[in-house]
Protein backbone atom coordinates (compact mmCIF):
# COMPACT_ATOMS: atom_id res chain seq x y z
CA UNK A 1 0.00 0.00 0.00
CA UNK A 2 0.95 3.70 -0.65
CA UNK A 3 0.11 6.65 1.07
CA UNK A 4 -0.23 10.08 -0.19
CA UNK A 5 -1.07 13.24 1.26
CA UNK A 6 -2.35 15.90 -0.93
CA UNK A 7 -2.04 19.57 0.43
CA UNK A 8 -4.55 22.14 -0.82
CA UNK A 9 -4.18 25.18 -0.22
CA UNK A 10 -6.52 28.53 -2.05
CA UNK A 11 -4.52 30.36 -4.91
CA UNK A 12 -2.63 33.12 -3.35
CA UNK A 13 -5.09 35.49 -5.72
CA UNK A 14 -7.56 33.96 -3.97
CA UNK A 15 -9.09 35.99 -0.71
CA UNK A 16 -9.56 33.42 2.12
CA UNK A 17 -12.46 35.21 4.29
CA UNK A 18 -11.90 31.96 6.92
CA UNK A 19 -8.18 32.84 7.00
CA UNK A 20 -8.84 36.54 7.58
CA UNK A 21 -11.22 35.38 10.36
CA UNK A 22 -8.44 33.33 11.97
CA UNK A 23 -5.70 35.44 11.84
CA UNK A 24 -8.14 38.45 13.71
CA UNK A 25 -9.15 35.78 16.38
CA UNK A 26 -5.65 34.97 17.02
CA UNK A 27 -4.81 38.48 17.17
CA UNK A 28 -7.65 38.96 19.53
CA UNK A 29 -5.95 36.53 22.27
CA UNK A 30 -2.63 37.99 22.19
CA UNK A 31 -0.73 37.04 18.89
CA UNK A 32 0.18 40.59 17.35
CA UNK A 33 2.99 38.88 15.68
CA UNK A 34 0.24 37.21 13.10
CA UNK A 35 0.17 38.40 10.43
CA UNK A 36 -1.59 36.00 7.53
CA UNK A 37 -3.29 33.15 8.01
CA UNK A 38 -4.30 30.81 5.27
CA UNK A 39 -6.19 27.72 5.51
CA UNK A 40 -6.22 24.68 3.22
CA UNK A 41 -7.14 21.09 3.55
CA UNK A 42 -5.27 17.72 3.53
CA UNK A 43 -6.74 14.44 1.96
CA UNK A 44 -4.80 11.45 2.91
CA UNK A 45 -5.30 9.06 0.07
CA UNK A 46 -4.22 4.96 0.69
CA UNK A 47 -3.58 3.22 -2.74
CA UNK A 48 -3.63 -0.39 -3.64
CA UNK A 49 0.28 -1.77 -5.01
CA UNK A 50 3.27 0.28 -5.72
CA UNK A 51 2.49 1.50 -9.14
CA UNK A 52 5.57 2.98 -10.76
CA UNK A 53 2.96 5.14 -12.46
CA UNK A 54 1.87 7.10 -9.03
CA UNK A 55 2.59 10.45 -9.71
CA UNK A 56 0.96 10.29 -12.85
CA UNK A 57 -2.28 8.89 -11.43
CA UNK A 58 -2.35 11.13 -8.33
CA UNK A 59 -2.05 14.03 -10.68
CA UNK A 60 -4.74 13.16 -12.82
CA UNK A 61 -7.11 12.55 -9.23
CA UNK A 62 -6.39 15.92 -8.41
CA UNK A 63 -7.13 18.01 -11.71
CA UNK A 64 -10.01 15.89 -12.33
CA UNK A 65 -11.89 16.13 -8.94
CA UNK A 66 -9.74 16.53 -5.98
CA UNK A 67 -8.62 19.90 -6.33
CA UNK A 68 -10.30 22.62 -8.47
CA UNK A 69 -8.02 25.41 -9.92
CA UNK A 70 -9.67 27.69 -10.58
CA UNK A 71 -8.98 28.94 -7.12
CA UNK A 72 -7.26 26.08 -5.49
CA UNK A 73 -3.11 24.78 -5.73
CA UNK A 74 -1.91 21.50 -4.46
CA UNK A 75 1.39 19.65 -3.70
CA UNK A 76 1.52 16.10 -2.77
CA UNK A 77 4.07 13.57 -1.03
CA UNK A 78 4.57 10.29 -1.73
CA UNK A 79 4.49 8.03 1.69
CA UNK A 80 6.26 5.47 2.72
CA UNK A 81 5.35 1.55 1.47
CA UNK A 82 3.96 -0.21 3.61
CA UNK A 83 4.40 -3.92 3.09
CA UNK A 84 5.24 -5.39 -0.84
CA UNK B 1 -41.87 21.23 -24.08
CA UNK B 2 -40.58 19.09 -22.26
CA UNK B 3 -38.45 20.05 -19.01
CA UNK B 4 -36.31 17.73 -17.26
CA UNK B 5 -34.82 18.32 -13.80
CA UNK B 6 -31.80 16.39 -12.61
CA UNK B 7 -32.19 15.36 -9.40
CA UNK B 8 -28.86 14.40 -7.42
CA UNK B 9 -28.13 12.50 -3.97
CA UNK B 10 -29.11 15.62 -1.84
CA UNK B 11 -31.03 17.44 -4.14
CA UNK B 12 -33.18 19.82 -2.22
CA UNK B 13 -35.20 22.55 -4.47
CA UNK B 14 -36.38 20.03 -7.01
CA UNK B 15 -40.10 19.83 -5.74
CA UNK B 16 -40.03 23.85 -6.31
CA UNK B 17 -38.95 23.72 -9.84
CA UNK B 18 -41.33 20.80 -10.74
CA UNK B 19 -44.34 22.75 -9.45
CA UNK B 20 -42.95 25.90 -10.95
CA UNK B 21 -42.75 24.68 -14.75
CA UNK B 22 -45.73 22.01 -14.30
CA UNK B 23 -48.13 23.95 -12.31
CA UNK B 24 -47.38 27.85 -13.16
CA UNK B 25 -45.70 27.26 -16.44
CA UNK B 26 -48.33 24.51 -17.60
CA UNK B 27 -45.55 22.32 -19.30
CA UNK B 28 -43.81 19.35 -18.85
CA UNK B 29 -41.40 18.56 -16.03
CA UNK B 30 -40.20 15.17 -15.02
CA UNK B 31 -37.57 14.32 -12.28
CA UNK B 32 -34.81 12.30 -13.94
CA UNK B 33 -32.01 10.26 -11.38
CA UNK B 34 -28.84 11.37 -11.75
CA UNK B 35 -28.17 7.43 -12.79
CA UNK B 36 -30.70 7.31 -15.58
CA UNK B 37 -29.53 9.80 -17.44
CA UNK B 38 -31.10 9.98 -20.22
CA UNK B 39 -31.63 13.50 -21.62
CA UNK B 40 -32.00 13.28 -25.43
CA UNK B 41 -36.24 13.35 -25.41
CA UNK B 42 -36.02 16.41 -23.29
CA UNK B 43 -35.97 20.25 -24.72
CA UNK B 44 -34.45 21.62 -21.83
CA UNK B 45 -32.51 20.70 -18.69
CA UNK B 46 -33.01 22.40 -15.37
CA UNK B 47 -30.95 21.95 -12.07
CA UNK B 48 -32.26 22.34 -8.56
CA UNK B 49 -30.47 23.63 -5.84
CA UNK B 50 -30.07 21.35 -2.69
CA UNK B 51 -26.54 20.10 -1.19
CA UNK B 52 -25.90 17.55 -4.17
CA UNK B 53 -23.80 14.89 -2.22
CA UNK B 54 -23.55 17.06 0.71
CA UNK B 55 -21.79 19.35 -0.83
CA UNK B 56 -18.50 17.25 0.35
CA UNK B 57 -15.36 18.30 -1.19
CA UNK B 58 -16.53 21.30 -2.48
CA UNK B 59 -20.28 22.08 -3.53
CA UNK B 60 -21.17 20.43 -6.80
CA UNK B 61 -17.67 18.67 -7.16
CA UNK B 62 -18.82 15.06 -6.26
CA UNK B 63 -21.57 15.21 -9.11
CA UNK B 64 -18.65 15.23 -11.64
CA UNK B 65 -18.51 11.22 -11.10
CA UNK B 66 -22.47 10.81 -11.99
CA UNK B 67 -22.98 9.32 -15.09
CA UNK B 68 -25.61 12.19 -15.33
CA UNK B 69 -22.95 14.36 -16.28
CA UNK B 70 -21.50 13.15 -19.17
CA UNK B 71 -25.19 13.34 -20.72
CA UNK B 72 -25.25 16.81 -19.33
CA UNK B 73 -22.24 17.68 -21.34
CA UNK B 74 -23.85 16.38 -24.75
CA UNK B 75 -27.21 18.21 -24.27
CA UNK B 76 -25.04 21.69 -23.30
CA UNK B 77 -23.29 20.95 -26.89
CA UNK B 78 -26.29 20.18 -28.53
CA UNK B 79 -27.21 24.11 -27.90
CA UNK B 80 -30.43 22.99 -25.84
CA UNK B 81 -30.82 25.35 -22.70
CA UNK B 82 -29.87 24.34 -19.44
CA UNK B 83 -30.66 26.47 -16.43
CA UNK B 84 -28.51 25.63 -13.10
CA UNK B 85 -29.81 27.23 -10.08
CA UNK B 86 -28.26 27.80 -6.90
CA UNK B 87 -26.02 23.96 -5.95
CA UNK B 88 -27.09 23.83 -9.71
CA UNK B 89 -25.27 26.70 -10.80
CA UNK B 90 -21.96 24.88 -8.65
CA UNK B 91 -22.19 21.41 -10.25
CA UNK B 92 -22.01 23.67 -13.79
CA UNK B 93 -19.14 25.39 -12.49
CA UNK B 94 -17.22 22.38 -11.40
CA UNK B 95 -18.35 20.12 -14.44
CA UNK B 96 -16.47 23.08 -16.57
CA UNK B 97 -19.63 24.00 -18.10
CA UNK B 98 -19.27 27.66 -16.57
CA UNK B 99 -16.08 29.47 -15.56
CA UNK B 100 -15.45 30.23 -12.13
CA UNK B 101 -15.24 28.89 -8.98
CA UNK B 102 -17.16 29.00 -5.67
CA UNK B 103 -15.79 29.83 -2.07
CA UNK B 104 -17.50 30.23 1.39
CA UNK B 105 -19.65 33.26 1.84
CA UNK B 106 -17.74 36.92 2.35
CA UNK B 107 -19.09 36.87 5.94
CA UNK B 108 -18.62 33.46 6.60
CA UNK B 109 -22.32 32.82 7.09
CA UNK B 110 -25.33 30.70 5.45
CA UNK B 111 -27.33 33.50 3.94
CA UNK B 112 -30.97 33.90 3.23
CA UNK B 113 -33.51 36.08 1.97
CA UNK B 114 -34.77 38.03 -1.31
CA UNK B 115 -32.00 39.60 -3.75
CA UNK B 116 -32.47 42.23 -5.63
CA UNK B 117 -30.67 41.83 -9.01
CA UNK B 118 -30.21 43.93 -12.41
CA UNK B 119 -30.99 42.18 -15.62
CA UNK B 120 -27.97 42.85 -17.84
CA UNK B 121 -28.80 40.69 -20.77
CA UNK B 122 -31.80 40.53 -22.27
CA UNK B 123 -31.14 38.69 -25.51
CA UNK B 124 -30.53 35.21 -23.82
CA UNK B 125 -32.78 32.60 -24.31
CA UNK B 126 -33.29 32.87 -20.61
CA UNK B 127 -34.40 36.76 -20.14
CA UNK B 128 -35.17 37.84 -23.58
CA UNK B 129 -38.50 38.39 -21.51
CA UNK B 130 -37.17 41.16 -18.98
CA UNK B 131 -36.34 44.77 -19.61
CA UNK B 132 -32.71 45.67 -19.89
CA UNK B 133 -31.22 47.29 -16.55
CA UNK B 134 -34.70 46.34 -15.00
CA UNK B 135 -34.58 44.96 -11.29
CA UNK B 136 -35.75 42.09 -10.35
CA UNK B 137 -36.53 40.38 -6.73
CA UNK B 138 -35.82 36.51 -6.17
CA UNK B 139 -35.12 35.06 -3.15
CA UNK B 140 -31.45 33.30 -2.29
CA UNK B 141 -30.18 30.93 0.39
CA UNK B 142 -26.66 29.72 -0.09
CA UNK B 143 -23.41 29.80 2.01
CA UNK B 144 -21.52 28.89 -1.08
CA UNK B 145 -22.42 31.39 -2.95
CA UNK B 146 -19.25 33.34 -3.63
CA UNK B 147 -18.47 33.50 -6.90
CA UNK B 148 -14.79 33.85 -7.86
CA UNK B 149 -13.43 34.18 -10.99
CA UNK B 150 -10.35 36.29 -12.09
CA UNK B 151 -10.05 39.49 -13.64
CA UNK B 152 -9.14 38.08 -17.15
CA UNK B 153 -12.19 35.87 -17.42
CA UNK B 154 -14.58 38.73 -15.81
CA UNK B 155 -12.91 40.97 -18.84
CA UNK B 156 -14.51 38.51 -21.31
CA UNK B 157 -17.61 38.17 -19.25
CA UNK B 158 -18.31 41.40 -19.41
CA UNK B 159 -17.10 42.07 -23.52
CA UNK B 160 -18.86 39.29 -24.10
CA UNK B 161 -22.48 40.42 -22.48
CA UNK B 162 -22.59 36.88 -20.50
CA UNK B 163 -22.98 38.77 -17.41
CA UNK B 164 -26.68 37.86 -17.12
CA UNK B 165 -27.27 39.49 -13.25
CA UNK B 166 -25.64 41.10 -10.90
CA UNK B 167 -26.63 41.41 -7.23
CA UNK B 168 -28.29 45.23 -7.37
CA UNK B 169 -28.37 46.06 -3.63
CA UNK B 170 -25.23 44.86 -1.51
CA UNK B 171 -23.44 41.97 -2.64
CA UNK B 172 -24.72 39.16 -0.29
CA UNK B 173 -21.95 37.09 -0.93
CA UNK B 174 -18.81 38.48 -1.47
CA UNK B 175 -19.06 37.68 -5.61
CA UNK B 176 -16.55 39.13 -7.96
CA UNK B 177 -17.69 42.27 -9.52
CA UNK B 178 -21.21 40.93 -7.56
CA UNK B 179 -21.98 38.20 -10.43
CA UNK B 180 -25.07 36.44 -9.83
CA UNK B 181 -25.90 34.84 -13.11
CA UNK B 182 -23.66 33.88 -16.02
CA UNK B 183 -24.09 32.57 -19.52
CA UNK B 184 -21.36 30.11 -21.42
CA UNK B 185 -19.89 31.17 -24.57
CA UNK B 186 -22.79 29.56 -26.82
CA UNK B 187 -25.42 31.34 -24.81
CA UNK B 188 -27.58 27.70 -23.58
CA UNK B 189 -25.99 27.20 -20.35
CA UNK B 190 -27.26 29.71 -17.40
CA UNK B 191 -25.53 29.71 -14.22
CA UNK B 192 -27.11 31.87 -11.34
CA UNK B 193 -27.20 31.61 -7.69
CA UNK B 194 -30.62 33.26 -6.87
CA UNK B 195 -33.49 31.32 -7.07
CA UNK B 196 -36.08 32.19 -9.56
CA UNK B 197 -38.55 29.07 -8.89
CA UNK B 198 -39.05 30.37 -5.45
CA UNK B 199 -40.57 33.90 -7.52
CA UNK B 200 -43.62 32.45 -9.67
CA UNK B 201 -46.50 33.18 -7.86
CA UNK B 202 -48.00 36.17 -4.99
CA UNK B 203 -48.87 33.62 -2.94
CA UNK B 204 -45.32 32.61 -2.26
CA UNK B 205 -44.32 36.47 -2.50
CA UNK B 206 -43.39 37.63 -5.86
CA UNK B 207 -43.72 36.53 -9.76
CA UNK B 208 -40.01 37.64 -10.67
CA UNK B 209 -38.95 34.31 -11.72
CA UNK B 210 -41.53 33.60 -14.23
CA UNK B 211 -40.18 35.54 -17.18
CA UNK B 212 -37.05 33.60 -16.75
CA UNK B 213 -39.37 30.39 -17.04
CA UNK B 214 -41.98 32.35 -20.27
CA UNK B 215 -38.07 33.21 -21.99
CA UNK B 216 -37.18 29.83 -22.20
CA UNK B 217 -40.56 28.64 -23.67
CA UNK B 218 -40.92 31.46 -25.61
CA UNK B 219 -37.90 30.78 -27.78
CA UNK B 220 -37.97 27.48 -27.98
CA UNK B 221 -41.58 27.85 -29.15
CA UNK B 222 -40.37 30.28 -31.84
CA UNK B 223 -37.78 27.09 -33.18
CA UNK B 224 -40.49 24.49 -32.60
CA UNK B 225 -43.74 26.16 -34.39
CA UNK B 226 -45.16 22.87 -34.96
CA UNK B 227 -44.83 21.40 -31.64
CA UNK B 228 -45.55 23.81 -29.41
Amino acid sequence: MTKVNVYVTLRESVVDPQGIAAKEALQAIGYQEVENVRIGKLIELELAGSETEIDARVKEMCDKLLVNKVIEDYRYEIGEVAGK
Amino acid sequence: MKFAILVFPGSGCDIDMHHAVNEVLGKDAQYVWHTDANLEKFDAVLIPSGASYGDYLRPGALAQSSPAIVSLKAFAASGKPVLGVGNGFQILAEAGLLPGAFLRNKGLKFRSGKAKLTVHNTESKFTADYDKGQEIAIPFAHEFGNYYVDEKTVAELKNTNRIVFTYADGNVDGSTEAIAGVLNEQGNVLGMMPLPERAVEEIIGGTDGMPLFNSILKRWSENNVSQA
